[in-house]
This record gives structure tokens, sequence and C-alpha cells, in this order.
């Protein structure tokens, strides 16, 4: 089984290496854009995998350090364009502050929830991540509810042109595999070890000495800062910065990716992104196709209604398929895997 | 200071407040009774803003419509307790946070199909579309004084019931142990669809009393749920006398806040200072306030584990 996986992954990982060469070549740039979404997510998917599938915390408030991260390039952009800051634009001080803000707001947030336990926890981040997004739709300087479009991307100079849709997903793709061999060292270290640890039985580890609050603290601002990267990649790519990324739903969405793909694996959340944005992508025209076969009428209203599909599947994959796809190629079937 | 705009506004803080426990309160009982993260109780509110849409459409009278709504909404409950939710009891929270998030998308979408994308508007009930004058100057529309009054009333029935009914009995045994009730040849499934059922009417009669001064719309039950978490996570989850003080208090600041914050400000730094940060501040207000009663009390106001 273990072949199964190592195979299946690696052929993930070297098809989306070659998806703008293959879009390209058959005319199809969307793909391009679909699959630097998945990145996007894949990135932001496994930064909430490091607190809540090694850590055992259930954050429902990632969305939050996205919407964070995208307002980097968002208000960068704004005072590039009104006020003439030109350096205002700068890709690296977006791609620096999108990992210190979101990271920072991540090590406040965490001060406080952190102290709490269990539905506590999942409610306080909750909350908190409402409250961020009624502060930026309380902005109305950088848009508010209406958001804002970014006429002028990150600006890296001679290095990279964000306005071409291949480089920028070249640049997703490394950012994601930065993040997958970070979060690699991180959880195999003896940091890491202490925040699993502390997931599976924190008394014991603090009776042995550790600290765990403050071992929990430093990777939730890590989870928030890598969220934030995401972020900044999802402006760019969507070239739009608005208040509905942050909303909590997008928050669940992470969950069930990280959920879908397998917690506490590497390569889980990235499948659970792809997986994720292929439902969202192929699920409509295939319950229109299913609509067809089996001889209905007006069948383009079965595609408009896919959720009533995805929402029983989502909880039919957590009744019965807790290891998630990473879960199902190991031959993990059940739900206490 | 506008004394009469104080008392409105405290009014209006107070009708705020009193919907926002009796959502509150289904969602803390089922926590405390069933330890169940019940992320669709938003959705229930929904469901009885809609059910108030049509039953006024088919029977032209709210109050007849009200009398509909709440049974529908308490069967509403008690299928999706049975069909759904039974089987989520000993999973973790983050299984039912999933299902429950699941839950919400379904519900939507179904909503969606029976009414249609639109939003819905329900009328004002005839006897009660008029004002009154509470006192000289101070002039206030008789619909949101009912809802004051019928939430009231909605949360004394639910404290006779608890604290002194045998059904009520049952339940305060099934928060404190529920394997003991159980043993002692409770029918536990049975207390649990009722108690599920009991929420769920509970947000339904929120969810109606708020359709004729809001929009009936998908998703209007989302962002209200989130205040109803805030108002648990500050009362003590489990605790419905925690619920009914935080939910005063959260209804209270919201609305106090938002409409008397720009003053404020306005008073300490300049006026474009003032109209930039003060509607962002108001709506963080409530969170602000849950975050300093969290950093001193992580277990909330009222916990009801510890008596």
């Amino acid at each position: 089984m273990q072949m199964i996986r190592v195979g299946f992954i690696g052929l993930v990982m070297l098809a989306l290496a070659v998806v703008p060469v293959v879009a390209n070549a058959i005319d199809e740039p969307f793909y391009v854009s679909l699959f630097t979404r998945m990145l996007v997510l894949a990135i932001a998917a496994s930064s909430l995998n490091l607190v809540l599938g090694y850590g055992g915390m259930v954050s429902f408030g990632h969305a939050a350090y996205l919407g964070l991260g995208s307002y980097v390039v968002g208000i960068g952009f704004y005072h590039a364009a009104n006020d003439g800051m030109d350096w205002a634009l700068n890709g690296w001080l977006h791609l620096a502050l999108a990992v210190v803000i979101p990271g920072m707001a991540a090590l406040l947030i965490g001060a406080i929830s952190l102290r709490t336990r269990g539905v506590y926890f999942i409610m306080i981040t909750l909350a908190f991540s409402q409250m961020l997004y009624y502060f930026f739709i309380g902005l109305e300087r950088y848009g508010g509810d209406d958001g804002l479009s970014l006429w002028y991307l990150s600006d890296f100079g001679d290095v990279m042109d964000l306005n071409d849709d291949s480089q920028l997903y070249y640049l997703a793709y490394g950012l994601l595999v930065l993040v997958l061999f970070t979060l690699y060292r991180l959880v195999n270290s003896r940091f890491g070890m202490v925040v699993r640890g502390a997931k599976s039985n924190e008394r014991r580890l603090m009776a042995v000495g550790f600290p765990t609050y403050r071992y929990r603290l430093v990777a939730f601002g890590i989870s928030g800062a890598i969220c934030g990267v995401a972020g900044f990649l999802m402006a760019n790519q969507s070239e739009f910065v608005s208040t509905s990324e942050m909303h909590w739903v997008h928050s669940g969405d992470l969950i069930v990716m990280v959920v879908l793909g397998g917690m506490g694996t590497l390569f889980g959340p990235v499948l659970g992104a792809v997986g994720f944005l292929m439902l969202e992508q192929y699920l409509p025209e295939l319950m229109e196709g299913v609509c067809h076969i089996i001889g209905g009428e007006s069948c383009g209203i079965a595609g408009e209604y896919w959720k009533m599909v995805f929402g029983p599947l989502l909880i039919l994959i957590v009744l019965f398929a807790r290891g998630g796809i990473d879960g199902l190629l190991q031959g993990k079937v059940g739900r206490n895997v | 200071m506008n004394w009469i705009l104080l008392i409105e506004q405290t009014l209006n803080g107070l009708q705020l407040g009193l919907l926002l426990f009796l959502l509150a309160a289904g969602l803390t009982l089922v926590f405390g009774i069933m330890d169940l993260v019940n992320l669709a109780h938003g959705s229930l509110y929904m469901v009885g803003a809609y059910f108030a849409a049509t039953f006024t459409a088919w029977t032209g009278s709210f109050v007849l419509a009200v009398v509909l709504t709440l049974p529908a909404t308490l069967l509403v409950g008690a299928v999706v307790e049975i069909v759904c939710l039974r089987t989520l009891y000993d999973r973790d929270h983050l299984d039912q946070v999933l299902a429950t998030f699941g839950l919400i998308l379904f519900f939507n979408e179904l909503v969606r199909l029976v009414w249609g994308p639109a939003g819905l508007s329900v009328p004002l009930p005839e006897f009660l579309s008029s004002s009154l004058e509470l006192a000289p100057g101070l002039i206030y529309p008789s619909y949101r004084l009912a809802i004051i009054i019928a939430s009231l009333l909605a949360a004394f029935f639910l404290y006779w019931l608890v604290a002194r009914t045998r059904i009520g009995m049952l339940i305060r045994a099934g928060a404190s142990n529920r394997e003991m009730v159980g043993a002692l040849g409770v029918n536990i499934r049975f207390l649990f669809t009722i108690v599920f059922g009991l929420g769920a009417a509970l947000a339904g009669l929120a969810g109606l009393m708020a359709a004729p001064i809001s929009t009936v719309e998908i998703g209007m039950g989302e962002n209200v749920l989130i205040l109803a978490f805030v108002v648990i996570v500050i009362g003590g989850i489990g605790s419905i006398r925690g619920a009914f003080v935080s939910a005063l208090l959260i209804g209270l600041i919201d609305t106090v806040g938002r409409a008397f914050l720009p003053d404020v400000i306005g008073g300490f730094f300049d006026d474009e200072f003032a109209d930039a940060a003060a509607p962002a501040l108001a709506s963080m207000s409530i969170y602000l306030l849950m975050a300093v009663i969290l950093a001193f009390r992580p277990e909330g106001l009222f916990s009801a584990r510890n008596g």
C-alpha cells in the first residue's frame, strides 16, 4: 500500500508541476487559474493542518489569516495607486508583511484562544475571525463591503511578472513546495514532537516539564504566518481583495479540505485542496450528466443545486472515511484511523 | 446626550439580546446535555423565518403563522436529530463541526430550491403595525415591544420548564450525568430528540419574530449564529442563566455601541478618524468584550459544569 500512496502523491505533485505547460498547449488557460487556486488553498490547508492535524487545535478561523495576507497586497496597492507611493507595490515587501502581520495576529488571537479547550476554542477562533471580517467591512477606505480591484499586482521587478499566469503559477508551486518542506522539518523536529505530543496527552507532557502552552502558541503563530502567504497569492491570483474571502464559511471550507485529504499527514491537505476544488468545479456538471442519463428534464437546475449533494457527501465522509484521501491510499477505511 | 435616543437604543438592544437568547438557549441546552456542537442551529432560525413567510402568505394572519411555525420547526429539528445528529453524539467535536457544517450547505440549498433565491419579506401584523408613546416624546414601534414581551414570556416558559417540571428535571439530570440517567431507565434517546426539538422551536421562534423587521433570506442565520456563539461562550457553555445574562449584555453593547460610539470617539479624535474608525470598532466591540472576559474567566461567566 505504501508504494501506491507514494506513487500517487508523486504523480499528483508531478502533474501539478506541468499544468501551465499542458494548459497552454491545449489552449485552455482557464486551467492555469483553477490550478493556481488549488495550490493557494493547498498552502492554506497545509498551514491549518499544522494546528488541526498535528496539534489537535480545531481552529475555525483560518480564513482571517488568509484575508489578512490578501489585504496586505490590497492596502499596498491602494496607496500605490491613490497616493503615488510606488514602494508600496513592492512584491518582496508584500510577501514579508503577508508573513509577519497574519503571524502576529495569530499569536495574539492564539494567546487568548489557547487558554481555553475544546468547543470554547472552536467558537473563540471563529468569533475572532468574524471580528476581523467585520473590521474590514467597516474600513470604508479600503473598499469595505465592496472590496478592492487590483489594477497592479505585487511588483517583483525583473525577477518575475505576476501578470503572467504561468509565472504566478510557478511562484505558487514553489511556495507550496517550500511550505511542505518547512512543515516536514518542523513536525519532525523536537518542537514538532512536543506539539504532536500535546495533542495526544498534554498533561503528561506538562508533567515531564514542557510548557505546552508556549509550544502550541508558537505553532499557531507559524500556522497563521503560512496562511498569510496563501492570502498574498490569492490576492494576486484573483486580482481582487474582499472581505468575502474572510467569511467564516471559508474557514469551514479549509477544515473540510484538511479532513478530506487526511489530517496530520504532510500531503493530505494538498490532496484535499485539489479534491475539494475538483468537486466544486465538476460536481455540478456531474450531477447534470447523471440527470440526463436517468432521463430527467431541465437538467440545468440539477447542476445549480450541487451543494445539496455536497453537504450530505461531507457528512458521509466525516462519518465513514476519517483518514481522508490519504487514509484511503494507505488502505485505512473506517472511523478510527 | 440625547436621552430619548438612548432609551430607544436600549430597548432595541434589549430586543436584539432577547432574540439572541432564544437562539443561544437552544444551542447551550443541546451542548450542555448532548455535548454536541451544532453549527446548523442558524439554519433552524432561517427555516423558522421562511415558514413564517409562507404561513403568513397562506393564512393571511401572522398569529396563525406563529401557531403553525412553532410545531413545524420543532418537527424539522426532531427529524434532523433522528436522521443525522444522533450518530454524532459520541464523536469528537471536529466531526460534529464538519457534519453540521455540511448540514448548513444542505439547508441553504434546500431553501433555495423550495423558496427560490430571492429574499422574502413578511408584512407586519395589522394590530402591531402602529407605534406606542411610552413616555412623552418617546415613541416606540409596538411590534418591537411585542418581540420583547414574547421573548420574555418564552424565557420564563423555559425557566419554568427546566426548573419546575418533570421533563426539566430529566434535562438537568441528563446534563450532569447522562449515563446515570440512562441507567435509571429514562429513555435518553427520546429525551435528546425532545430537547433538540425544543431548541429548534426556540430558534424558529426567534426567526419568525425577526422575519417582519428584516429580510428573510438564505444565510440569514449564519451571522446571527456567530453572535449566539459569542453569547454562550461568554455566558458559559451549558448554562441557560449565563446565556440570558450575556445575551442581554451583547445585545445592549452591540446596539448602543453602534449608535453612540461615533460620538464618543469624535469627542477624543478628529471627525475624519471617528468616521473611519467608529463603524469598524463598533462591530468589533462585542468580540473585544469576549476576549477580555475570557482572558480572566476562560470558562465563561457562569460555568454549568462547576455548579
